[in-house]
């Protein structure tokens, strides 16, 4: 087991070194959109003199590699820095933000990852029966459908007619956890209707895969009960591609629910982001950037040592 | 090929019928359509009509004609994004698990970077640097999805290379264009078929998403990501006019799925019991 | 300037209608003002109209974003309008709902030596939220805020034409200018020339959000919401009635729509055309709009070819079918443009037999394109939401309107993000929206004048210059009259804008929401001011 140690501490110092190019990109391709912070947060305002006037008062005019290297220089003593828009310090509010988001991708994926596991194995065990066939039919079409208007139909049908839910999820902190858990709920659904077929199509994929394999054939042979054969001899050789497939959409769930976040004024990082590179406003941009990259790395990371424990031959690739 | 259609299960058959007449349409858009793509031909949110089968959209086109030529669009866009992005992910993937070292290394490193950027934000960002011409944003949404083919077909090929005949067919000296194409390939087809089912729609939802910030396809072409994006509202209000474009995806969808079922199960070796 | 009697009395019919001053205490304050044979009207006008008092009303609007302050220079979108010029702040001057000009924490002005200097009296008795008292000195500190060279005020602009702004004792203001502006007591009433508290420095502390408005703040979450509580000691008369204001940022109008109708919100913003008949069929929900000045524009860069012929402007101007626009992109919240910038809400406004209406006209713009020798034209349209609503669609009603007309326009959607610095002003042609403002002086300076900042077209007219300078110290109404209704002649004809439409601001309410009958349309929901004006039933 300490050579399992070795990969983990291992990998995250190598995500350590992720999370420096990240930002390095990041820096990068913010300097190469067109306009900066002034023109993008004056608009259709903004004049020579309060453009220049701008620039001069949040250090504009020091080359991009400078205030990078100040950037940096903070971050590594734990300094977030200051939004350059409204100089705010940026771990004051950036942290109700990560709290929603990851309260919202939490109780997402609490839904659709044992839901997908689920019916992932039942399709793969009765494949082809009618409820293979349906549960592929109705989470194939559920996909299809792009984020928003999932989220519209729901609110039609749940909030606006039925009147079950709010129709709008804006949770503040002075919420009690009910209440907060009360209006999470329908992006949360709309969420798991987005991310549930994906996961569940590479479960059946992957334990169909394996039911050909010589030593599934034996254990079929011998008379094992479907459901054994799958529990004990399919499942745990098929944990490689399921778990990869359950990170990354947990990491969607953290990343990718920009659209969702709009749609239901649900105070996440992701509207935080896109707003915040709209405005030009690095440090900020960052934050967040480095925010979902380290979420990123540490669900893999999770995954592989999944993949890992399940099959400890890949501890040793030749 | 004719002989093995005819021993396919039916929701195959229905599957291969789908995407023929898909393709169909989209090859002889200009002969089915009823109208000129971009002609304005009538009042906006007409009702369906002997004149209007599916009625118009919000500036007066006509549905049937926008959903027509909407196919060409959206599965020839789809389709290069989702082939590009198989080519270039599937095949770094496999040659990482293969070749291993430091050239799984760097190459994990690369893609492990790139994933780490949220895509949404990363495709904007970019998007807005090189403009929405369709070629920058096929290449753009076809980077980004290769990182995820190529964790899949790595994942994948990692646990077929460890086995005895990849390591025996090493040793036998063959190429690895060889070991590729006859050994590892053929073992992790599945998982990367069944990625490929569910990509392909994935590039609809990027581009309707994308249109939801802002971005998107150049007008006046059709597709049904935007359509779906310019109508939505309007489900709020009962009218079923965004289902249209929506439901198009989800046949197309369902479609491919069901073959790639079909072809799963194919190559899984297994009759059905 | 302004009666010092109506004052009055409109605070005593307020403290009437708040049940605070007894029938005997009105009749009797009111006939010592001499209106002893209208006293008792009065008095019964007051205690039946009354609006009722108290609520938390909840409005869902659109504009905000993280990057938001509270520095009254950087308002630049409805949200932080609707908060600061809205609830927490006032300015010297006021636009009344029904247009005219009436004062707000200026008492009262008097422009002399040719509208060059300007004499403002301070209102006395007046309180910040932290219970300073207001002075002329946090008057000059907070119109200071917006000039100079470190000033990245967007009303830099506007206040251009002031040389100087000194106190005069303890109540009074002395603004000198430039050059004479017998408009600008109706400069100060635009939205970013808020009265803050001084500092003492010659600086003024907008952080902490302090104004003499009739809420003061009590959170405010940038792009997400913001919650201000009633001002006790709000000085104006017969207004805020509700007891708490929450303000939601809710970008999608999807969103805004389903929040309404679920009873999350009171009332909401930017109802977008496309629903706005759909959503007035629901019960419960009241929909409404205001005719304003705010109009969309195309401009055109006059400096570059081919736009530099006003044979293909004017070409430009006919394939537009405004017609068709105003039932497609508009959906009748609107009205006919006229490539005249001077709208529905002016007062000189060119009638139409000075300026007959122009119509979509394919055989006129063929002809003007030939004038200019030209078979045909190839032009590409930039657009992108953010431009204004619907401008893609309507780009491809002008693409396929132009085209029996020989010319070939590609719409090209751009990325809302960096519209404004990158394509607007930029792109030869392109989508643009403009609130309006309420004088014409005040248009033609903020987006005709060749040296106008926001000359989004680099249209330079020697005529319509000279027009300009000579109708701001103009006094006489008919003379001013004929000015600008020149001015207008000239702009449609020769300027670089296609005007195809002036839009209506349409808002939604629940129907506990109760307003008065006359709204105003300078800004969306009443003049950004619902929160002060409107109560619950």
């Amino acid at each position: 087991m300490s050579s399992l140690l070795k990969v983990i501490l291992q990998r995250l110092g190598l995500g350590l070194l992720t999370l420096f190019a990240v930002s390095v990109i990041i820096a990068f391709v913010v300097e190469l959109l067109p306009g900066d912070i002034t023109e993008a947060i004056l608009g259709q305002t903004a004049t020579p003199e309060t453009v220049a006037a701008f620039r001069k008062e949040i250090g504009l005019d020091q080359p991009a590699y400078i205030r990078y290297l100040d950037w940096l220089g903070g971050i590594l003593t734990g300094d977030l820095g200051q939004s350059l828009a409204s100089k705010r310090d940026i771990s004051e509010f950036v942290g109700t933000r990560l709290s929603n988001t990851l309260f919202l991708g939490g109780l997402a994926a609490a839904i659709a990852v044992p839901l997908a596991l689920l019916l992932g194995l039942l399709a793969a065990l009765y494949r082809n029966s009618i409820f293979d066939r349906i549960v592929n039919f109705t989470t194939l079409t559920s996909i299809s459908f792009p984020e928003f208007f999932v989220a519209y139909i729901l609110i039609l049908f749940l909030s606006v007619k039925a009147g079950i839910f709010p129709g709008i999820s804006n949770v503040s902190t002075d919420l009690a956890f009910s209440e907060q858990f009360y209006r999470t709920l329908l992006p949360a659904l709309t969420l798991t209707l987005v991310v549930l077929a994906h996961m569940l199509r590479m479960t059946r994929a992957a334990i169909i895969n394996l039911l050909s394999s010589p030593y599934i054939e034996m254990a079929r042979l011998k008379g094992t009960r479907p459901f054994r054969v799958i529990f004990h001899h399919a499942l745990p050789n098929a944990w490689g591609p399921i778990v990869n497939v359950i990170a990354l959409n947990l990491a969607y769930l953290v990343v990718g629910v920009v659209v969702v976040e709009v749609v239901f004024v649900y105070p996440g990082l992701g509207q935080l982001l896109v707003d915040s590179v709209s405005k030009r406003d690095l440090p900020v941009v960052q934050a967040c950037s480095i925010i979902f990259a380290a979420v990123y790395i540490l669900l893999n990371l999770l995954a592989d040592i999944v993949s890992i424990v399940s099959n400890p031959r890949l501890l040793h690739p030749r | 090929m004719l002989k093995l259609f005819w021993t396919a299960p039916l929701s195959a058959k229905i599957g291969i019928l789908t995407i023929l007449a898909y393709a169909f349409v989209a090859l002889f858009a200009p002969l089915l359509a009823p109208y000129a793509e971009t002609a304005i031909v009538g009042g906006s949110y007409e009702l369906w009509s002997d004149e209007y089968p599916l009625g118009t959209d919000n500036i007066g086109r006509d549905m049937l004609t926008r959903l027509i030529y909407g196919a060409r669009n959206t599965i020839g866009i789809a389709f290069l994004t989702v082939a590009l992005a198989f080519v270039v992910g599937g095949v770094v993937g496999m040659l990482a698990a293969i070749l291993g070292g430091w050239y799984d290394m760097v190459i994990g490193r690369v893609v492990d970077i790139l994933m780490a950027i949220p895509s949404l934000v990363f495709a904007l960002l970019l998007l807005t640097v090189f403009g929405t011409s369709i070629p920058s944003l096929v290449i753009i949404i076809a980077l980004l999805d290769s990182t995820r083919v190529f964790r899949i077909a790595r994942s994948a090929a990692m646990n077929v290379v460890v086995m005895e005949f990849v390591e025996a067919a090493r040793l036998r000296g063959e190429g690895m264009a060889w070991v590729i194409r006859k050994e590892v390939l053929p073992n992790i087809m599945a998982p990367l078929l069944a990625e490929f089912g569910l990509r392909f729609c994935f590039v609809f939802l990027f581009i309707a998403a994308l249109s939801f910030l802002g971005l998107g396809i150049q007008p006046p072409l059709a597709d049904w990501g935007s359509m779906v994006r310019e109508n939505a509202t309007l489900i709020n209000y009962n009218d079923i006019t965004p289902l249209l474009p929506a439901a198009a995806i989800a046949g197309l969808t369902v479609a491919v799925n069901f073959v790639v079922d079909w072809m799963l199960h194919l190559s899984s070796g297994l009759r059905s019991d | 300037m302004y009666s010092r009697q109506k004052t009055e009395l409109d605070r005593l019919q307020a403290k009437v209608a708040k049940g605070n001053m007894s029938r005997r205490e009105f009749l009797s304050r009111v006939s010592a003002m001499g209106l002893g044979a209208m006293a008792p009207g009065l008095y019964m006008q007051s205690a039946m109209a009354s609006p009722k008092h108290g609520g938390r009303f909840r409005q869902g609007v659109t504009g905000g974003a993280t990057s938001d302050v509270l520095d009254p220079g950087q308002i630049l979108d409805h949200y932080m309008l609707n908060v600061q010029f809205g609830q927490l702040r006032n300015n010297l001057t006021e636009v009344a709902p029904s247009g005219e000009l009436v004062p707000e924490l200026a008492e009262s002005w008097e422009g002399s030596n040719g509208a060059k200097t300007w004499n403002f009296k301070v209102r006395q008795g007046v309180e910040f939220h932290n219970g300073k008292s207001l002075t002329s000195e946090d008057v000059v500190d907070s119109l200071n805020h917006h000039l100079g060279e470190d000033s990245k005020s967007a009303a830099k602009g506007q206040l251009g034409g002031v040389a100087s702004v000194k106190a005069d004792g303890k109540y009074g203001v002395v603004v000198e200018l430039t050059g004479g502006d017998a408009d600008f007591p109706f400069i100060l009433t635009d939205y970013h020339i808020l009265i803050c508290p001084s500092n003492g420095d010659g600086t003024i502390d907008w952080q902490s959000g302090v104004g003499t408005g009739g809420f003061s703040l009590v959170e405010h979450e940038p792009g997400v919401r913001t919650l201000t509580k009633a001002n006790p000691n709000y000085w104006k008369p017969n207004r805020r009635f509700f007891d708490e204001v929450e303000t939601l940022q809710i970008a999608d109008s999807a969103a805004r729509e389903n929040a309404l109708r679920t009873g999350e919100l009171d009332a909401m913003n930017n109802v977008s055309p496309k629903t706005a008949d759909l959503l007035k069929r629901q019960s419960g929900i009241n929909v409404d709009s205001t005719k304003g000045n705010k109009q969309i524009t195309l401009p055109m860069l006059t400096n570059v070819s081919p736009f530099d012929n006003n044979d293909v402007r004017t070409a430009m101007k006919y394939i537009v079918d405004r017609e068709q626009w105003l039932k497609v992109v508009a959906r009748n919240y609107g009205e006919l443009g006229n490539d005249n910038p001077i709208g529905p809400a002016n007062f000189y406004r060119a009638t139409t037999d000075e300026l007959p209406q122009r119509q979509y006209d394919p055989d006129k713009a063929k002809y003007h394109l030939k004038k200019a020798g030209l078979d045909s034209l190839n032009v590409q349209f930039h657009a992108a939401e953010t431009g204004f609503g619907g401008s893609i669609d309507a780009g491809q009603l002008m693409a396929e309107t132009a085209r029996p007309a020989g010319i070939n326009i590609e719409v090209v959607r751009e990325p809302d993000d960096g519209y404004w610095s990158n394509v607007w002003m930029k792109k030869p042609f392109s989508a643009c929206y403009w609130s309006g403002r309420p004088t014409e002086n005040m248009m033609f300076s903020t987006v005709y004048a060749g040296d106008a900042a926001w000359n989004d077209t680099y249209w330079q007219n020697a005529r319509f210059n000279d027009l300009l300078k000579m109708g701001r110290v103009e006094t006489d109404k008919t003379k001013r009259r004929e000015i600008y209704v020149e001015m207008q002649q000239i702009v449609h004809n020769d300027g670089g804008t296609v005007l195809p439409l002036f839009l209506q601001d349409i808002f939604a309410t629940n129907d506990k929401v109760r307003y008065p009958d006359v709204i105003a349309g300078n800004w969306e929901l009443d003049g950004c001011k619902a929160a002060e004006r409107w109560w619950f039933a």
